[in-house]
């Protein structure tokens, strides 16, 4: 238990001393050493637990009720403030109508009500202790040296706030650890709070006016969401009792048709930090940021704190399902997440074909596997739990080192549009391998994300979640189209352009490698993280082992993965064939930039780009579709599960 | 235990289906001659075609695209191994996918515009076809009970009795697969209506001689998954697999003698539209009914 207190309360140490530590030097070293820190720390509460299934631990303090009371109103607060500084009347309702609600929980229901077991683990908090200890502080250290560049960038005489930005990100890192340790569901919402206030500042960090606009475009959904959860909080403790996760879970499995409302109204707030559809601009908003905000925010926290929360119920929504007595009403808020899951995937796949900004394609890479996530959750047998567990994994690992390797590459080349990394390959030659690897791991066969698809894929058609099937099936295509063009551009080679790579800073190359060692690690080791950690967890909450693939096809791809990886760091470009020109229709003048002799003697280049198919799959054609299902299947969802309050009908 | 299946299915793919596809070249192309009116070269043509390529200089435009076609070829050996050892249909489907990307990547690793235009339409193809052929894997499991193709010498009745619709819409996107007009979008065997050479323009030598070879042998594993849809616990099924193989392949070289390619938008729509018609439609049948 010292071990989760430490993880939870270090973080803010290291937040509390960066603020005040101006000078960039001292910041290194403390950022990196702390980074060292939390990642050793949450790697050894890994290997001290591992396989356990879920295990609490006594301890409650009415000093750390009020102090996340104060927390939640401070939060409150502070968007209040904003609210009324950038004069946005939403927000400031939001705030408004949380203060009210969090005061009036707090002395009016919670209080009455013990949690004696404020902590627990189990192997799914396990595995997202390790994402946020380990990819979420790498992450920080590779802020180092891009916020460095970043200040180099800015106009003469800005003021400096990178010690905000640097409190920020850790404070993030513990609200993420007290989400997902928490019993206590106050407790839970306190962090779920912070992470949405921390990352509403990461977002306006530039004060540009686009920035300021879409961070509260951030707060006014999150805060939906928030509000939610409060609903949920509200009805749990005055219609059940109980303010425990593992009460409130226990109360669902065995009786489903009674926690409709409360868990449509948690999923309700999963999706919205999800961003799924209708919520997903706010993440494509999220882009405005620095990009190791954006690494954050996509890779191991905030989004994956929805998904976790939704996972957590996965066994209610299942038990909803399959529950003879309450029939369409306990399925209700499975329902809801398993449609808003699919069709948020089947769509931003087919919309991030029409992208050519690299960090957009990113953003809807996320919201699509967050919704393939949330289907799984809201399928809910323990295949499709399985599925979600290794989603999550291998989506934090291959999309931070995306996101990494797009930042410096942005920084180097002066672009992060798409058809500007022509020749990567070239000029950066080891982070365009970096980032062929981490493409590779998002979509194809040996690597993680496919795997994990593929299990999803059967535990949809054993579920008879015909309609997954079809959306999964039409998005995966989608999937192949998008990033297959961008692995194309990356790969590009002519002659010996200038490596531009020799100047990434130190502490930028060794999150880049972390994270590529931890995708090489994850995807040869598939089969025995499974054994470890996966397997566990499905167990503890399910009391049967489920997995769909058998374990000699695990090993086949795990083989696989290793060959590919090897081939990519040791195999290409090993060729000594004689080199030729390309062919051009004509003689080749300058064939590096495809300048060739044209029929009348003057000099024509060849040029070409990738299909974005604007026309067929553009935002403009698919967002409103996509807007208007979701919306309609959570009011239905909503209105279908406000019947089964008592009294009110 | 089934990793030495798959090992051993591998080896014998190898061996086998470079030859078996190399004969089944040379057929379409005399049958191809003969519906044209002419007389058309040798059965073992494709092979003195590729020996000869085989035994050109090495050369190159740059030092990767060798490596990748390697590994497009080793993957589709794999596919051919899991499939024919009767491992894992989708971990086949996969493989190919994976086999596919890396062909894809070796074409766009040139920087040659023809190369980039036939490797964007690659993707297309891709795009195109992979919902039907999940619909066609996840259909054959529904029917099968398994997704091993092993698994239907237990059967009692081909799976083709119940999921025929799937069978149809399956053909429909053969025809890309195989490369044959009206869908060989990224690399035709017609002079007249290709850009170039389409993907392969920029490749040469030994490296068109694996690409050759890893088509016949891509070949030979569709033709497999045409043939699942017939066999099942009587032996003598086997014949009529092999019969309808041979009908399929047939109908494929009729199309691709009578119908000009067409543009990737009729591709597009046409293979979504027939892999949701048939595809989908039959699997929500058998999920249902």
């Amino acid at each position: 238990m010292a071990m989760l207190g430490f993880l939870i309360l270090f973080p803010l140490v290291v937040a509390a001393v960066l603020l005040v530590v101006r000078n960039n030097r001292a910041r290194n070293v403390i950022v990196g050493a702390s980074a060292l820190v939390i990642g050793l720390a949450s790697i050894w509460l890994v290997v001290t637990y591992l396989g356990a299934p879920w295990v609490s631990f006594e301890f409650e303090s009415p000093v750390i009720d009020y102090v996340s009371t104060i927390v939640s109103v401070l939060v409150a607060a502070a968007i209040l403030y904003y609210g009324i500084r950038y004069k946005n009347v939403w927000a400031c309702v939001l705030a408004v109508i949380q203060v009210v609600g969090s005061l009036v929980f707090e002395f009016g229901f919670a209080h009455a009500i013990d949690v004696t077991e404020g902590l627990y683990l189990d192997s799914l908090s396990l595995l997202m202790a390790f994402i946020i200890g380990v990819i979420g502080s790498g992450i920080c250290v590779y802020a180092l040296g891009y916020m460095e560049d970043f200040q180099a960038h800015e106009p003469e005489g800005a003021k400096d706030r990178r010690p905000v930005f640097f409190a920020l990100m850790f404070v993030f890192l513990a609200a993420m650890f007290l989400i997902v340790f928490s019993n206590n569901m106050v407790w839970l919402f306190t962090g779920w709070e912070v992470t949405t206030v921390c990352s509403f500042l990461l977002i306006a960090y530039t004060r540009t006016d686009e920035a300021i606009k879409n961070a509260f475009r951030q707060i006014i959904m999150n805060m939906l969401g928030g509000l939610a959860f409060l609903a949920a909080l509200y009805v749990s403790a005055i219609q059940l009792g109980t303010l425990s996760l593992l009460e409130f879970l226990r109360i669902g499995v065995d009786n489903p048709a009674l926690v409709v409302l409360p868990v449509c109204a948690l999923a309700f707030a999963g999706l919205t930090k999800a961003a799924q559809m209708p919520f997903h601009t706010w993440l494509l908003g999220a882009m405005v940021a620095p990009t190791p905000t954006s690494a954050l925010l996509h890779s191991s926290t905030m989004v994956k704190a929805g998904v976790f929360l939704l996972v957590k119920l996965a066994p209610v929504f299942y038990a909803g399902t399959a529950s003879a007595q309450g029939g369409l009403l306990a399925a209700a808020p499975s329902i809801m997440v398993i449609l808003v899951g699919g069709i948020t995937f089947a769509l931003c796949s087919f919309m991030a074909i029409s992208q050519t900004n690299a960090k957009r394609v990113l953003a809807y890479s996320t919201i699509a596997n967050l919704g393939l996530i949330t289907a799984c959750a809201g399928v809910g047998t323990p295949e499709a739990v399985w599925a979600a567990a290794f989603l999550i994994l291998f989506h934090a690992i291959a999309k931070s080192l995306l996101f990494l390797c797009v930042g410096t590459a942005e920084h180097h080349i002066g672009s992060r549009d798409i058809e500007d990394m022509d020749l990567l390959f070239e000029r950066m030659p080891r982070l365009a391998r970096f980032m062929m690897l981490g493409i590779m791991c998002m979509f194809i066969a040996p690597f993680g994300m496919l795997i994990a698809k593929w299990a999803t894929l059967v535990s949809f058609v054993d579920t008879g979640q015909i309609a997954l099937v079809l959306l999964l099936a039409f998005g995966s295509a989608a999937t192949f189209m998008f990033w297959a063009k961008w692995l194309g551009k990356l790969s590009g080679i002519a002659g010996r352009p200038d490596n531009v790579e020799v100047t990434v800073h130190k502490s930028e190359w060794t999150s880049i490698m972390l994270m590529a060692v931890l995708i090489i690690i994850g995807c040869v080791c598939l089969p025995v993280i499974s054994w470890l950690i996966v397997e566990p967890y499905v167990y503890s909450v399910f009391g049967t082992l489920g997995q769909d693939i058998a374990s000699a096809n695990l090993w086949i791809a795990s083989i696989a993965a290793a060959i590919i990886a090897i081939v990519l760091f040791a195999g290409l470009g090993r060729n000594k064939a004689k080199k030729v020109d390309i062919y051009l229709s004509g003689v080749s003048a300058d064939n590096e930039a495809r300048v060739f002799r044209n029929s009348l003697s003057g000099e024509s280049a060849a040029t070409s780009r990738n299909m974005y198919l604007e026309n067929v799959f553009g935002e403009k054609r698919i967002n409103p579709v996509g807007t208007v299902a979701c919306v309609i299947v959570i009011v239905v969802a909503f209105a279908v599960s406000a019947i089964s309050l008592p009294g009110l009908f | 235990m089934s990793l030495l299946f798959v090992l051993i299915g591998t080896l014998v793919f190898a061996i086998a289906a470079p030859v078996l596809g190399c004969l089944l070249a040379g057929l379409d192309r005399k049958i191809t001659a003969r519906m044209q009116g002419r007389v058309g070269p040798p059965l073992l043509q494709p092979y003195y075609d590729v020996r000869k390529l085989i035994e050109k200089d090495r050369v190159s435009v740059n030092s990767t695209e060798g490596t990748y076609i390697t590994c497009a070829l080793v993957f589709t050996l794999l596919a051919g191994g899991i499939f024919y050892s009767g491992g894992n249909l989708l971990m086949s489907v996969f493989v190919i996918t994976l086999s596919g990307l890396f062909f894809i990547v070796a074409a766009y690793s040139t920087r040659s515009p023809y190369a980039e235009i036939g490797a964007n339409r690659e993707t297309l193809q891709v795009m195109a076809y992979e919902p039907m052929v999940l619909f066609m894997a996840v259909a054959f499991y529904m029917a099968a009970g398994t997704f091993d193709s092993a698994g239907v010498f237990a059967l009692d009745a081909p799976v083709v009795s119940s999921i025929w619709l799937v069978f149809l819409g399956f053909l429909f996107i053969l025809t890309i697969k195989l490369r044959k007009s009206p869908f060989d979008l990224s690399y035709s065997h017609h002079a007249h209506q290709e850009l170039v050479k389409g993907i392969t323009t920029e490749m040469s030598g030994k490296t068109l001689a694996k690409v050759e070879i890893m088509h016949w042998c891509e070949n030979v594993l569709f033709l497999g998954w045409v043939g699942m849809f017939f066999v099942w616990a009587n032996p003598v099924s086997i014949v009529l697999a092999i019969a309808v193989i041979a009908l399929v392949y047939f109908l494929e070289i009729w199309i691709d003698n009578n119908f000009a390619r067409v543009k990737w938008q009729a591709m597009l729509s046409s293979a979504w539209i027939v892999a949701f018609v048939a595809g989908f439609v039959n699997i929500a049948v058998l999920a249902y009914l």
